[in-house]
């Protein structure tokens, strides 16, 4: 028994690192692990990621407000798509069995590995695309890289498409019970052309309203088992303190590079689980 | 030098609407890890969660019962539905303070993610 807590605490300390850090929520991890390699139910694994979400947002969004990483309006804007999304989601999910649930989900992770890599080799864009109506919403900033020692400044572009493709990821967060961070960090740094650590802070940043946005639709079914989830909620905080205070220093282009093979890794064996292949 | 630029960034971006949501999501977080840590100690120094094998309640009331009764898995659930809804609260407190920075717009925008999270909350009881 007490083994078990141990073993959740250290997966959940583990998912708030990797969480904060990319700006995931750390429920990419925890339903693979928990599913994968705790053998629990594939619900009361998907109630615990969306405490894991969360807990990662709030956790880390203390620091990265502080430090003034987190854009607050542009979250904030972003958040009226992800929040309708999240209901559509929601609703969907009722209908659809655990193993359709795994492929959906690995089929999600792979293509957003795909996209982040296309994405180290992207072309220039105009800086003035779309300048207006960031500049009418309010959608830029500045913050200080703590790696590259100097201050950034930004604003969106882009503006509609990333708000769909938002409204897409508050979709797959209702549905498959994940911040979908992956989306929305996608959204924001492939589609608006906002700095990555920007994007990955505001995506967790974000992240905790979509998830509670649908978090009473898997409270009342059942789906959030307390002694699962108490100790993954704990162990994620942790997790995320320590994470913000790792990814001010890191180099953008590391982030990157660490999220591609992971994703990719957890998506293939989701689909292989999703057609019934056992390890 | 980089000390001092930095410490400038922040405080041109530390408004009081970051000031006021920091606040919120540091007493949520504290508020609700507090509860979560007691029940499970509580859980494993009883060693029984106060319900019947595999039952926890599912719905806001009885997990407040629950948590009164001081039964174990009561209590957890209490810290995890405080730390579910810090991201509510926020949106909340976020409403008023755009409207004290008098910016008016973020205030509309945030009135309807605050809207559409009610709603979700509502749909989830009909569930």
């Amino acid at each position: 028994m007490s083994l078990l807590v141990i073993k959740l605490i250290f997966v959940a300390v583990f998912a708030g690192i990797f969480g904060s850090v990319l700006g995931l929520g750390g429920g990419t991890v925890i339903t693979p692990i928990l599913t994968l390699m705790l053998g629990i139910d594939i619900n009361h694994a998907i109630g615990a990621s969306l405490i894991a979400v969360i807990a990662t947002s709030s956790g880390a969004a203390i620091a990265y407000i502080n430090d003034g990483i987190t854009n607050l309006r542009i979250g904030m804007f972003l958040e009226v798509a992800t929040t309708i999304g999240a209901i559509t989601g929601a609703f969907l999910a009722g209908f659809v069995s655990s193993s359709v649930l795994y492929i959906i989900f690995g089929l999600f992770l792979l293509y957003s590995a795909l996209a982040m890599l296309q994405k180290k080799k992207a072309e220039k864009y105009d800086l003035n695309r779309g300048k207006s109506l960031a500049n009418k919403m309010k959608l830029n900033g500045n913050y200080y890289d703590k790696n590259l020692e100097k201050e950034v400044s930004y604003h969106a572009v882009h503006v509609p498409a990333g708000f769909g493709v938002m409204y897409g990821a508050g979709v797959a967060s209702g549905l498959l019970g994940i911040g979908s961070g992956s989306f929305k960090v996608m959204a924001m740094d492939l589609f608006m052309k906002l700095p990555l650590k920007v994007s990955s802070a505001t995506s967790n940043f974000m992240m905790g309203v979509t998830a509670a946005a649908s978090a009473s639709v898997y409270l009342i079914r059942g789906d959030i088992d307390p002694q699962i989830s108490g100790p993954i909620a704990i162990g994620v905080l942790v997790g995320a303190t320590i994470g913000t205070k790792i990814m001010q220093r890191m180099k953008s282009k590391t982030i990157r590079i660490i999220f591609v093979p992971v994703i990719a890794y957890i998506a293939i064996q989701m689909i292989l689980e999703g057609l019934g292949w056992k390890w | 030098m980089n000390h001092s630029q930095a410490k400038a960034t922040r405080e041109k971006n530390m408004d009081s609407v970051g000031l006021m949501i920091g606040w919120t999501l540091r007493i949520g977080i504290t508020m609700s890890s507090l509860i979560i840590i007691f029940g499970l100690i509580l859980f494993y120094a009883e060693g029984q969660s106060g319900y019947e094998a595999d039952r926890y309640p599912t719905h806001i009331k009885d997990i407040m019962q629950g948590c009164f009764a001081l039964k174990p898995y009561g209590v957890i659930l209490m810290g995890l539905l405080a730390l579910m809804l810090t991201p509510v609260f926020r949106v909340g407190i976020s409403i008023i303070a755009f409207l004290i920075e008098k910016d008016y717009l973020y205030t509309v925008i945030t009135l309807i993610v605050f809207s559409i999270l009610i709603i979700s909350f509502y749909i989830g009881r009909m569930a």
